[in-house]
């Protein structure tokens, strides 16, 4: 989206009309909405979301806050490029479909990103508000929420428009929120698209990795049946690489490639003990939980979690984990953090969360090593106490041991949430790609075209570990390349 | 959705079947796997890859029926669906001419065995396969396993069949008698922990097939890590075949009782 193209929807008579019919300092007075959330005592009873979603009338006001800047710095920290005055303006209008199709212009998964964006690090920290008046920003994501849950509820189901069909084919690998960002753009502009899964289901960590309470399975397969309303094709339990190869791919005649695979191998901390029964990764532990229902009545995956847990990390994923394990019954369910609560990569909204529902944060203290029981059972973490030093290269202050600060905590479960590494499948089976030293696929930034001409990729694969929105950045800025090269 | 073509019994809770997977019978190869999820709340379960047929489509599993996953599947007929058969994962058995290669097979771990045999004679080896069970009815697969075979010595606990003994004694008596330039070794983890006990005292190099609690299979739960090497190692991605003297199979039995308590 390019900035006449931004001013010339501002400037449609609507648009004036509205900006003019409230004063600014009026807008300005109002104060930002609070989103209504389901008590703790009930929640972690229950797998139910936690966030309720604004009603009409909160979402009219909160839209009013919005000054609908002639140039919107908010749309410069949106990675997907959404027009955010645009479908404000269409909800203070009362036209919350009309809000709903501005989204789905460029996101397609609106429901998701309103759920689990950290706008507060996008679209929101941008804002005017924030960084002009010193205020709370408009709330960017709530508003996204709304339009699109209100779309999904009272629209006609209708979807986004697509370009005639091309007849090229297009192959998509790895149903996440980046493949299917691809997807979405592709086949609106008339291509032929079939995204291939390694999982049963469709959705990549949206359905194995964040759970119900803050995202429920059900929104997610809305949006993908859209995708497949647009003409995209699912293939699932096809792995790239290994059932098909890259060399069948173009046999079966598909003229482009983008690998969407995602994050892969777990990391461990590699200290004595971690592979003691009841310690796991954070990826394990929640795909038991969402993908193969684990703690649901007659679902055949068990999964182990017990009255003391320790999820070890301080990112979403931990914070993920931490409020499982409480919702799964755990009595004392602990966040081990080694550096302070400021360094802690999670939203806020998610440590929020987490601390209402009765977790307890150790932070600055760090596992070195986890005791068992004669069976193999891990019985006790020892953790070393910390304090923060100098910077590091992130800029956070670095973690440093407190010589001889070491206590012992009883645990029956360990939760490792300590990131990931990318997903070896796709490098190890294409042999001509370029690999970073880190296994990450290399591309061209700007197009994200690896060293093949027809192979592009996004997503965790190429950055390592990152948002769900990043993720769905990438994959529109591929196929705004590859529509280019083939265009050509 | 894949179809069971055939179901043939080879004892109480040995089931042989025969699914419709055409995609996966043609990249398969000797030491790869699927995972299969029998109904939409089913679990994912690894299985490897017994046979293939890539004109028909089919590939071969053979089920020992022991947990809740297997015994389903075990329950199911022909005609009947899987809901998910996903495959072939991990890495292919390294296939080389090195001369003489003894290959032993305990209980159902022949059946992976049984591809590994013919690439290794294909291959021009000498092979000589053991196989061994408790007893005559739990040997499997014996006329395959001997059509790709040198010599096949069979090995029963109670002596009903074959010579009374335990494998790691057949396979003893091979290295006695001649120069022994492979093993491979698939079975439950005790048997591949003996067996890979008795290769180190002579020096033969040995590879082993291990079977581990697995989610996905593609590398992202790391439910299946060992130690090998004193590394950790994920049996799906880079397995599920490894060097045998390397592997720490005491922590591996452990790691298998995991859910016990549960099922």
């Amino acid at each position: 989206m390019n900035m006449e193209d931004i001013t010339a929807r501002r400037n449609e008579p609507w648009r004036d009309e509205l900006r003019k019919s409230m004063p600014a300092k009026d807008r300005t007075n109002i104060a930002r909405v609070v989103m209504p959330e389901l008590d703790p005592a009930y929640r972690i009873t229950c797998n139910e979301e936690v966030n309720q979603g604004l009603t009409e009338e909160q979402a009219l006001l909160e839209a009013k806050r919005c000054l609908d800047c002639p140039e919107p710095l908010c749309m410069t920290g949106c990675p997907v490029g959404i027009n955010i005055p645009t479908f404000i303006k269409h909800i203070e209008k009362g036209e919350f479909l009309q809000a709903a199709s501005t989204l789905k212009e460029t996101s397609a998964l609106p429901a998701v990103c309103g759920r689990v964006c950290p706008q507060e690090k996008q679209c929101e920290s941008q804002c005017f508000y924030l960084k002009k008046l010193k205020k709370q920003p408009v709330a960017i994501g709530y508003l996204e929420r709304f339009a699109a849950d209100y779309s999904r509820e009272h629209g006609t189901g209708e979807v986004p428009a697509c370009a005639p069909a091309n007849g090229i084919k297009i192959a998509v690998v790895g149903s996440g929120p980046c493949g299917l960002s691809f997807a979405g753009d592709m086949v609106k502009y008339g291509y032929d698209v079939t995204v291939f899964e390694a999982l049963h289901e469709i959705g990549g960590v949206l359905k194995y990795g964040i759970p119900e309470f803050r995202l429920p399975n059900k929104f997610v397969d809305v949006e993908i049946d859209t995708l497949r309303k647009m003409g995209v094709t699912f293939v699932t339990d096809c792995i790239v690489g290994k059932t098909i190869t890259y060399d069948d791919l173009h046999e079966m005649g598909f003229k482009g490639v983008f690998v969407a695979s995602g994050a892969g191998l777990p990391r461990f901390m590699n200290i004595p003990g971690e592979n003691l029964i009841g310690i796991m990764s954070c990826n394990e532990y929640l795909t038991r939980v969402n993908l193969m229902g684990a703690a649901r009545q007659d679902w055949d995956t068990p999964v182990l979690s017990g009255k003391n847990v320790a999820v070890i990390g301080g990112g979403n994923t931990a914070m993920d984990s931490v409020r499982t394990a409480r919702r799964l019954g755990a009595e004392r369910a602990m966040i081990i953090y080694r550096r302070s609560e400021e360094e802690m990569p999670a939203r806020k909204e998610e440590v929020e969360h987490a601390k209402a529902e009765g977790v307890e944060f150790m932070t600055l203290h760090n596992p070195i090593e986890y005791l068992g029981d004669e069976t193999g059972k891990v019985t006790t973490m020892r953790l070393q106490r910390m304090e923060l030093g100098e910077p590091d290269e992130s800029g956070r202050r670095s973690p440093v041991e407190i010589e001889g600060a070491i206590e012992d905590v009883p645990v029956d479960t360990v939760i490792v949430a300590v990131g990931v590494s990318p997903n070896p499948l796709i490098p190890n089976t294409i042999k001509e790609l370029e690999i970073s030293r880190r296994g990450t696929i290399v591309v061209n930034e700007e197009t994200m075209q690896s060293c093949l001409p027809d192979l592009y990729a996004g997503g965790d694969i190429v950055r390592g570990g990152a948002t769900v929105i990043l993720a769905m950045g990438d994959g529109r800025r591929a196929a705004a390349a590859m529509h280019e090269q083939l265009s050509k | 959705m894949n179809k069971i073509v055939s179901k043939e019994f080879f004892s109480d809770k040995v089931v042989k079947l025969v699914i419709e997977a055409p995609l996966i019978a043609k990249a398969r190869k000797a030491g790869h796997f699927v995972i299969v999820r029998v109904d939409d709340k089913g679990e994912r379960v690894p299985l490897t890859i017994a046979g293939a047929d890539i004109e028909k489509g089919t590939i071969t599993l053979v089920v020992q029926t022991v947990g809740k996953s297997t015994v389903k599947l075990g329950n199911l007929n022909p005609g009947d669906y899987i809901a998910d058969v996903v495959g072939p994962l991990g890495q292919a058995t390294h296939i080389d001419k090195v001369g003489t290669v003894v290959c032993c097979g305990g209980g159902v771990g022949v059946a992976p065995l049984l591809p590994i045999v013919q690439a290794m004679k294909a291959a021009g080896n000498r092979v000589i396969s053991v196989l061994a069970a408790r007893s005559k009815d739990l040997i499997i697969l014996e006329d395959e396993i001997r059509a790709s075979s040198d010599e096949v010595i069979i090995m029963t606990d109670d002596g009903s069949y074959g010579t009374k003994g335990l494998v790691t004694e057949g396979v003893e008596q091979i290295i006695k008698r001649e120069k022994v330039d492979q093993c491979v070794a698939i079975g439950p983890a005790v048997m591949m922990k003996f067996v890979s006990k008795l290769t180190a005292q002579y020096n033969i190099p040995t590879v082993v097939s291990l079977n581990a609690i697995m989610v996905d299979g593609t590398g992202m739960c790391g439910a299946c890590r060992v130690t090998v090497g004193g590394k950790l190692r994920f049996v799906c991605i880079d397995g599920p075949e490894f060097d045998a003297h390397q592997v720490d199979f005491d922590e591996l039995m452990m790691r298998l009782r995991s859910y016990k308590e549960v099922e």
